[in-house]
C-alpha cells in the first residue's frame, strides 16, 4: 500500500480499467486532477464545452462497448454535462463522468461553483457516488466501471470534492467488493424460452422486433440464426436499426413514428411478435393497444423492470438477450424444427416490401434526402460508423440510408438530444479509428456543438459532418406545417453560419455541394481528408418526413407522402 | 388500491432521497413513509404505503428492485401482517371531566395518557382505521396539535 493523493489514485484506477483517454475540461474544483492527469499516460482530450465531452464520452461507449470517461469541474461543468448523462442513460450507454467538487467542508455553504450534483443527476444516472475520503477512490473507480458497463449499461457519475482529490493517504487497489444489491447476471428461464417457441411455432404471422438490446449485446449473429431459422421478418425499433442487415430478405427496417412504410404496415397484421431488448417506447409503437389485443407478445429484455412497463406481454425472458437467443437457438436445433417456406404470411410480407420499395413517393428534386442518403450510403464503406443529430435528418437516417453492417449506426433515440451526433462522432472515431465517421446532421443540431470543430482539428481525430441543410429547425416546422396550420415560429434559422466559413475558421474543411454528382466526389474527398469535413448539403426546406405516424395515434394511421 | 411496501436498503445518506425520488419521477405517489436502521446497522428499512392500481404496484416494485442500494422489496400481504401507526393527540385540559372521559377513551383503543398542567398528551399505535376511528371519538375534546408517524410493518408467517 502507497502513500499517494486521491488524484493520483484516481489516475492510476482508471489506468488499470484501462482507460486510454479522457475528455474534458479543467475548472477551479478539478484542477488535482488535471495535474496528475498531466502526469499520466492518458490522453486528454480538450473540448469547448462540457456537453460535448459527455458526448463523446457517450459515442466511445456506443462503439467500443467500454466505458468512456468525461471530466468536468464543478458547479456549470457539472450540470453541463448532465444532458450528455441524462442521453446515456436514456439511452442504456455505458459512462464514467467525473466531476470536481468544492472541498468537503464548503459543501452546503453555496461555496463558489458548487452544485449539488448528487442530487441533480439522481433520476439520470445508473448509480453515483461521492468519496470523502482519498481512500474510498480506487474502489469507488472500480465499482463504477463494474456498474456501467454490466447489466443494462449506464452512466455513473464519480463527484470528488477538491481535497478529497488532494488529500494523500494509504491506497488499496487490491481490494475486492460485492455489491449486495446489484446482481447483473440473471439466467433466462429455459421453460420460457421453451413456452416462446411454442408460441412463435403455432403463431401464422410471426414478427420479430428488435431493439437496441440487440446492439449493446452484439447479439447481431443470434438474431439473424434465429430469423432465418424459423424464416420470420424482422423489424427494428429506432434504436435496434442496424441489429440486423437492412439488406437481408428478411429486414423491413424500422417500425415508428417515422419508420418505414412496409414495416408499420406488417407490424399491424401480425400475430405474434418476439420483442428483443427493446422498452416498447411510444416514438416506436405509436399508441399499440388496438390491435395488441389480437397480437401475442414475448419479450425478452435484460431489465426485469422493462417487463410490462409500457407494454402487457405474455411471455418474459429475462436476462442478457444475447444468452436468451442462444439458448433459443439451441432449442430451436434440438426440435429439429422445420422453417415455414413459403407461407402465406410470407408470400404477403414479401409482397408488401416489394410493393413500398417500388411505389413510395419520395420528395422530387435532385437533391432530395432520399437521394442524398442514398449517394451517402452507395459511396461510403459499409463498416463506416455512423452518428446522427436528432430532427428531419435522423429521421430521413432512418428511412433512407441502409445499415448493412450491424452495430455501425448509433444516434441519440431516447432523449433525443440535438448536438449529440458531431461530438459522439468525434468519441466513435477514438473507439473506430480505421473506419469512416459520418455524423449525419441537421443545421439546427450541429449548430448547438459544432464548437467541437475545434477538438476534431486539434486533436486530430477526422470526422465527416453530413450537413444536410434546410436553414430551419426542420422538424419542428414540419409539426408546426401540419400540427399548427403553417403558423411558423421560431423555427426559420436563415443562412447563418455559413457553414464553408465556419468549418475554415476552426482549420476544418468545408465543401459546398448542389448536384449529386459534387456530393459524391466529397464524400469521397472527406473520407481521404486527414481532417475534418464538413459537407454543406443545402436542402428544400419544405421538404417533410414521410410516412409520419403522428403522435398519440396509432402505427395504422400513417400518414403518406402524397 | 391501498399497498404496503416494505423495502430494506443500505444504511447510507441519501437513500431516502433516492427512494422518494423515484415516486416522484415515475409519477406514483407516497401516502406515508417510515424510515429505521435495523437492527444490523449497515441496513435501514422503509416502509410505504402507497395507492396505485395493480399494474402500477407491479411496476413500483420492479423500479424499486431495480435501485442498486435496494436489498429486498417486499409487497406486503395485508392479512398477514402486523400494520401500525403512532398519533399523538395534544388536549386542551379545560374542564376535570375531560380527563375522565380520555381515560375511558384510552381504555377502549389501549391509548396512553400524558398529563401537563395545561394539556394532554394521548398516544395511540394501532392500525390505521383504528386510529381513524378514534380521531372520529376524540374530536369533541380540544385538540391543539397532532403528531403521527407513517406506517410500520412486517409479514407474519410467510415461511
Amino acid at each position: 500500500m502507497n502513500n499517494m493523493s486521491g488524484a493520483k489514485s484516481l489516475m492510476l484506477a482508471l489506468e488499470e480499467q484501462g482507460v486510454k483517454q479522457v475528455f474534458g475540461l479543467p475548472g477551479g474544483a478539478n484542477l488535482p486532477m488535471y495535474d496528475e492527469l498531466f502526469k499520466s499516460d492518458i490522453r486528454h482530450i480538450l473540448v469547448r464545452h462540457e456537453q460535448s465531452a459527455s458526448h463523446m464520452a457517450d459515442g466511445f461507449g456506443r462503439v467500443s462497448r467500454k466505458a468512456g470517461v468525461c471530466f468536468a469541474t464543478s458547479g456549470p461543468g457539472a450540470t453541463n454535462i448532465l444532458t450528455g448523462i441524462a442521453t446515456a442513460q436514456a439511452d442504456s450507454v455505458p459512462m464514467i463522468a467525473i466531476t470536481g467538487q468544492v472541498p468537503v467542508n464548503m459543501i452546503g455553504k453555496d461555496a463558489f461553483q458548487e452544485s449539488d450534483i448528487i442530487g441533480m443527476s439522481n433520476p439520470v444516472v445508473k448509480y453515483s457516488f461521492q468519496p470523502r475520503h482519498a481512500s474510498e477512490i480506487p474502489l469507488t473507480v472500480k465499482k463504477s466501471f463494474y456498474i456501467a458497463e454490466t447489466g443494462r449499461p449506464g452512466p455513473v457519475l464519480i463527484d470528488i470534492p477538491k481535497d478529497v482529490q488532494q488529500n494523500e493517504s494509504k491506497m488499496d487497489f487490491t481490494s475486492k467488493f460485492k455489491i449486495k444489491g446489484y446482481n447483473p447476471w440473471t439466467i433466462p428461464d429455459v421453460t420460457q424460452i421453451e413456452k416462446a417457441i411454442d408460441m412463435i411455432i403455432s403463431s401464422t404471422k410471426p414478427m420479430i422486433l428488435a431493439g437496441g438490446g440487440v446492439i449493446i449485446s452484439s447479439s447481431f449473429a443470434e438474431l439473424q440464426s434465429i430469423a432465418e431459422l424459423l424464416n420470420i421478418p424482422v423489424v427494428t425499433t429506432f434504436k435496434g436499426k442496424g441489429s440486423f442487415p437492412e439488406d437481408h430478405p428478411l429486414s423491413l427496417g424500422p417500425i415508428g413514428m417515422h419508420g418505414h412504410a412496409e414495416a408499420n404496415k406488417l407490424m399491424t397484421e401480425v400475430d405474434c411478435v418476439l420483442a428483443i431488448g427493446t422498452r416498447f417506447s411510444d416514438r416506436s409503437v405509436g399508441t399499440f393497444d388496438e390491435f395488441e389485443k389480437k397480437l401475442k407478445i414475448i419479450h425478452m429484455d435484460i431489465d426485469p423492470a422493462e417487463i410490462g412497463k409500457n407494454q402487457t406481454t405474455n411471455i418474459a425472458v429475462v436476462g442478457n438477450v444475447q444468452t436468451s437467443l442462444r439458448m433459443m437457438i439451441k432449442l430451436i436445433l434440438q426440435k429439429k424444427l422445420k422453417k415455414v417456406i413459403n407461407s402465406e404470411w410470407m408470400k404477403h410480407v414479401k409482397e408488401v416490401k416489394e410493393y413500398w420499395r417500388d411505389n413510395l413517393k419520395i420528395h422530387p428534386g435532385e437533391m432530395s434526402a432520399a437521394r442524398i442518403l442514398r449517394k451517402l450510403r452507395n459511396t461510403l464503406p459499409k463498416k463506416s460508423i455512423i452518428t446522427t443529430e436528432v430532427g428531419q435528418h435522423q429521421m430521413w437516417a432512418s428511412l433512407f440510408f441502409d445499415v448493412i453492417e450491424p452495430g455501425t449506426f448509433f444516434s441519440s433515440t431516447g432523449l433525443g438530444t440535438m448536438g449529440w451526433g458531431f461530438p459522439a462522432a468525434i468519441g466513435a472515431k477514438i473507439a473506430a479509428p480505421n473506419v469512416p465517421v459520418v455524423d449525419i446532421a441537421g443545421d439546427g443540431s450541429f449548430n448547438m456543438t459544432e464548437n467541437s470543430l475545434a477538438t476534431s482539428v486539434l486533436e486530430d481525430i477526422p470526422v465527416i459532418v453530413f450537413l444536410i441543410n434546410n436553414f430551419s429547425l426542420g422538424m419542428v416546422a414540419q409539426w408546426q406545417r401540419t400540427f399548427y396550420n403553417r403558423r411558423m415560429i421560431g423555427v426559420d434559422l436563415k443562412n447563418c453560419p455559413d457553414y464553408i466559413k465556419l468549418a475554415e475558421s476552426y482549420g476544418a474543411q468545408g465543401i459546398r455541394v448542389q448536384s449529386l454528382d459534387q456530393l459524391e466526389k466529397a464524400i469521397k474527398t472527406a473520407i481521404k481528408s486527414n481532417v475534418a469535413t464538413v459537407i454543406d448539403i443545402p436542402i428544400d426546406p419544405e421538404e417533410d418526413v414521410l410516412p409520419f405516424v403522428a403522435p398519440g395515434t396509432s402505427l395504422k394511421d400513417m400518414i403518406l407522402p402524397s | 388500491m391501498y399497498a404496503i411496501l416494505s423495502i430494506l436498503v443500505e444504511n447510507k445518506p441519501g437513500i431516502l432521497f433516492k427512494i422518494t425520488h423515484l415516486f416522484r419521477s415515475r409519477n406514483f405517489n407516497i401516502e406515508n413513509i417510515s424510515v429505521g436502521v435495523t437492527m444490523d446497522h449497515d441496513y435501514s428499512r422503509i416502509t410505504i404505503a402507497t395507492n396505485c392500481n395493480e399494474k402500477q404496484i407491479q411496476q413500483l416494485v420492479k423500479q424499486i428492485n431495480k435501485m442498486i442500494d435496494t436489498i429486498e422489496v417486499k409487497r406486503l400481504n395485508q392479512n398477514k401482517s402486523v400494520y401500525k401507526e403512532t398519533i399523538l393527540f395534544k388536549i386542551l385540559k379545560s374542564k376535570k371531566s375531560d380527563l375522565v372521559e380520555l381515560n375511558k377513551l384510552c381504555d377502549t383503543y389501549n391509548g396512553k395518557i400524558y398529563e401537563g398542567n395545561n394539556s394532554i398528551i394521548i398516544e395511540l399505535t394501532e392500525e390505521p382505521n383504528k386510529i381513524s376511528s378514534f380521531e372520529k371519538e376524540i374530536k369533541i375534546h380540544k385538540i391543539l396539535e397532532t403528531a403521527r408517524t407513517g406506517i410500520v410493518a412486517l409479514e407474519n408467517n410467510e415461511y
